[in-house]
């Protein structure tokens, strides 16, 4: 492998590993923050031990998060460093703000953290989870806008190769910004919901019965199905945006060849990757164009129109379909466990539904991934879509092997020990246990 | 003032803020264990983790902000920089990612485990090491460019006298920031045994750092003479940076105001640092990028130091925060509260 495999390979493996954590810590901050105050509010001690419990796993993926988020800030200069001499002069304002929104969590975590019964209204200390939220939500949104300047680049002009006539904020709102953002956000406080409900599923389905479990998984449910359809929905939007601006990107991913209208939608099934023939598909009339365009005969833009040098990898279809596949599938559990609880004859928290739960969890965080491949590889080979390939921009460094092996030994050792902290966190000290020593008996 | 300078003076300011943050960090680190070591840990581990669990997420954020900010300012350094340093880059971030990680799994997570307390205290001292090694490449001597290729040449800096001085420098500087700071905290906690500890450290640890800058003055006139002349300009700032190291030692010794002692401290650093920082412009990389070939276009420029002013009205007030809360908080440092 050369350096730009090495380069390519390196990026993935970072990026995937810190989408969990960052994704962890941009939701959990709005469960902690609801739960204190719902706690507070009602004076019910569960929902503030939640809120306790929920800090303390949440400050070991945080400190994941930042060491990992400070690895793949270095090394875009080290495995980029032409992409990054040039994103310096464009894009580098909201990277710079980023660093401010992290400065902002980081402090008042700190004080979150240590301040549990320091003040005598108790609602002070609630109010310090607000710019905890903010912090978090806005380097998501500001790494999210350096993200989608690479699929949308603009903001400056290319002459000569000389820059000229830049505009740091048009480059940052820039056409794939609000969809990008707005869905990035929503994605990730589902993935908090679910992930945290979960954890309740796990200690319910061996057989601790306790009202905590069953009020967090409430809790969490009835936000999980407001968020699973506010992400569908604004799913939908991206891919709107797809359609207009990126129209290669939608086209790789529902495998959709010659530009017409009442364009099918593929789910599913083969490819021939010389015939671009469609097997074993399931195929509905017209509902691309619906997707698309909100018309059933809206016209969708096909990859013929590109050059072939330019397809991403025709693959992204299965992660397209995964990540879609897997969105119905959590808001289809949380409206099911809803519904189940309005009526009185039936248990909503019987074996089938708690299990469902419980793999909405690991299933949400694979959504993302999932999510940010389809994203990522369908922009190839562009790393900014229309101005510079990704094979312009690696580092001609030839030791980026060696670099790749000693981080996934890294991410391994980060990886499971961090597992096994929060796995004894949880199981050392179950929420029984916490309650009885807090005395609290309901 | 043009905006290369703004910027550099900036970016500055923000290095300095981590090399005292992070040394005090990285030095608790190797006290803590090492106390372990001889047996007196329940005497000084209390006294670190009060200090350090609140703020080490805020430690990692200065650098971060750094190295955003120097990419920002100056994107001509990414190129070269990110190019030649992927190793001993990759090296200290593998470095600090334990640190990080190993911290808070150790202090939140589980009990305290001698594993993670030792992986704590090594890359307490490896990880100045490593990231010293940007200074010395700064100088110039290390790298090899032809047109767009930049090539690092790890043997030059293996055996450059002037590599190894720096890393002494740096080693040494660390352990003596982290035990003077120390020394003050355990006195504001009324901690006489632990005070009396750190303080004898303290008194030995001044001795290498003084020696150990002698050695760089020396290494550094046989590797850039131009710098050295330079260094010769602003001799008053070194000259201030030795008073302040005097007054340091001089009150710790008399046992007095150990607060005016770090303060001391931080000027003598204050004054080493700005000193080596203002000799070294207007390159930041020897002989091939200066301030004005590097830095980014005006308009960005402007955007950066307009979100910095604002960034700063917002930080200043949280940080203070922070500290009347955790560092000038009297009952939370003697351990009263929780
Ligand atoms: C829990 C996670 C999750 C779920 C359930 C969904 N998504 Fe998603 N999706 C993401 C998590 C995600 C993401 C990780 O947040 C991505 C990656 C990059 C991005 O902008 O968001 C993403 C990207 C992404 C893109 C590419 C946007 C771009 O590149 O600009 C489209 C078109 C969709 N999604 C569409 C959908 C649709 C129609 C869904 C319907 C069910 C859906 N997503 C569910
Ligand atoms: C190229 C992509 C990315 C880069 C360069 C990056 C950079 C960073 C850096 C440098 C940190 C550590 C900051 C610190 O010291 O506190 C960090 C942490 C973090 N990142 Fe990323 N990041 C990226 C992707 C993402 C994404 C996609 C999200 C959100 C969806 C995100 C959200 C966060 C959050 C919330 C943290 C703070 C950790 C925490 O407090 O939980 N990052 N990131
Ligand atoms: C500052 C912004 C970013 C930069 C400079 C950047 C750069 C890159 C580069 C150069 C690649 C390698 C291309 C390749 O593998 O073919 C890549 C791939 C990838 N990036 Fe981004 N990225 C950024 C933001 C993000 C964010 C925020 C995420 C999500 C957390 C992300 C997720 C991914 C993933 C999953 C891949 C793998 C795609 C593949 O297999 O090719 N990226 N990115």
């Amino acid at each position: 492998m050369n350096s730009l495999e090495w380069s390519r390979g390196l990026t993935e493996m970072t990026l995937a590993f810190h989408i969990v954590f960052a994704t962890v810590g941009v939701g959990i901050p709005i469960f902690i923050s609801l739960a204190e105050w719902i706690g507070i509010r009602k004076k019910d001690p569960h929902y503030l031990l939640m809120a306790r419990r929920w800090t303390r796993g949440f400050i070991i993926t945080v400190a994941v998060g930042v060491v990992t988020g400070t690895c793949i800030g270095l090394q875009l200069s080290l495995l980029w460093p032409a992409f990054m001499r040039f994103a310096g002069n464009v894009i580098s304002l909201p990277l710079f703000l980023e660093t401010f929104a992290f400065f902002f969590e980081a402090i008042f975590l700190g004080i979150y953290m240590y301040t549990w019964n320091r003040f005598s209204n108790p609602y002070l200390h609630w109010l310090l989870t607000i710019p905890i939220i903010i912090g978090s939500s806005a380097s998501a949104l500001f790494i999210t806008m350096v993200n989608a300047f690479m699929n949308t680049p603009q903001g400056f002009t290319l002459q000569n190769g000389q820059l000229t006539h830049l505009d740091p904020l048009s480059a940052m709102f820039n056409p794939a910004t609000p969809s990008k953002v707005a869905h990035v956000l929503s994605s990730a406080y589902l993935t908090a919901a679910f992930l945290l409900a979960m954890i309740a599923a796990f200690s319910m389905l061996r057989g601790r019965e306790n009202d905590y479990y069953k009020k967090s998984i409430r809790l969490n449910m009835i936000a999980g199905v407001i968020l699973a359809a506010a992400t569908i929905w604004i799913g939908d939007l991206s891919a709107i945006f797809l359609a207009e601006e990126q129209p290669e990107k939608l086209a790789a991913a529902e495998w959709h060849f010659d530009t017409g209208n009442r364009v099918p939608l593929f789910i599913g099934g083969r490819l021939n990757p010389d015939t671009l023939e469609i097997t074993g598909a399931l195929k509905i009339p017209s509902a691309l164009s619906l997707l698309a365009k909100h018309n059933p005969n809206g016209t969708v833009i096909g990859l013929n129109d590109f050059p072939k040098e330019e397809w991403p990898p025709l693959y992204v279809h299965y992660l397209f379909d995964g990540m879609v596949g897997l969105g119905f599938y959590l808001f289809g559990t949380s409206l099911l466990f809803i519904f189940m609880t309005r009526i009185k004859r039936w248990n909503a928290y019987n074996r089938w539904i708690i299990g469902a739960i419980l793999a909405g969890g690991p299933f949400s965080m694979l959504a993302i991934e999932l999510g940010w491949f389809y994203a990522e590889v369908g922009r190839q080979p562009w790393i900014l879509r229309g101005y510079m390939r990704v094979s312009e921009a690696a580092t001609t460094n030839p030791d980026v092997g060696i670099t790749f092996w000693l981080f996934a030994a890294l991410y391994l050792l980060l990886g499971l020990v961090s597992l096994l902290v929060l796995i004894r966190l949880f199981r050392k000290k179950p929420a029984e246990m916490e309650l009885e020593e807090r005395r609290i008996i309901l | 003032m043009p905006i290369e300078q703004l910027g550099i003076a900036v970016l500055w300011i923000f290095l300095y803020g981590y090399l005292i943050v992070a040394s005090i960090d990285f030095g608790a680190g190797f006290y803590a264990y090492y106390g372990k070591v001889i047996g007196i840990d329940t005497v000084i581990s209390p006294i670190i983790s009060r200090y350090l669990s609140p703020v080490w997420e805020v430690t990692n954020v200065f650098l971060v902000f750094f190295f955003v900010g120097i990419v920002g300012f100056f994107p001509e350094t990414a190129f070269y920089y990110g190019t030649a340093l992927l190793i001993p880059g990759s090296i200290a971030l593998v470095l600090l990612a334990i640190r990080g990680s190993f911290y808070a799994f150790a202090n939140y997570g589980a009990k305290k485990n001698n594993i993670y307390l030792l992986a704590y205290g090594a890359t307490g001292l490896f990880i100045p090491a490593a990231l010293s090694t940007v200074f010395t490449i700064s100088e110039g001597g290390f790298l090899s460019v032809h047109g767009n290729s930049v090539v690092f040449l790890p043997a030059e800096l293996f055996f450059s006298t002037y590599s190894w001085a720096v890393v002494l420098l740096a080693i040494s500087s660390v352990l003596f920031i982290s035990s003077t700071f120390l020394t003050y905290y355990a006195a504001r906690a009324e901690d006489n045994r632990a005070l009396e500890w750190l303080r004898s450290i303290s008194l030995w640890a001044g001795v290498p750092t003084i020696i150990s800058s002698l050695f760089v003055f020396i290494a550094l006139r046989n590797h850039n003479r131009e710098h050295f002349q330079k260094t010769l300009d602003v001799w008053w700032m070194f000259g201030l940076s030795l008073v302040s190291f005097t007054i340091a030692i001089w009150l710790i010794g008399r046992r007095k105001n150990y607060g005016s002692a770090y303060i001391a401290v931080m000027l003598q650093f204050l004054f080493a640092f700005f000193g080596y920082g203002i000799s070294h412009l207007p390159y930041l990389l020897y002989p091939y990028l200066t301030l004005s070939s590097s830095v980014t276009n005006l308009v960005m420029g402007r955007a950066l130091v307009i979100s910095f002013v604002a960034g700063l009205l917002l930080l200043i007030p949280a940080l203070v925060l922070l500290l009347r809360l955790f560092l000038f908080n009297t009952k939370y440092v003697k351990g009263e509260t929780r």
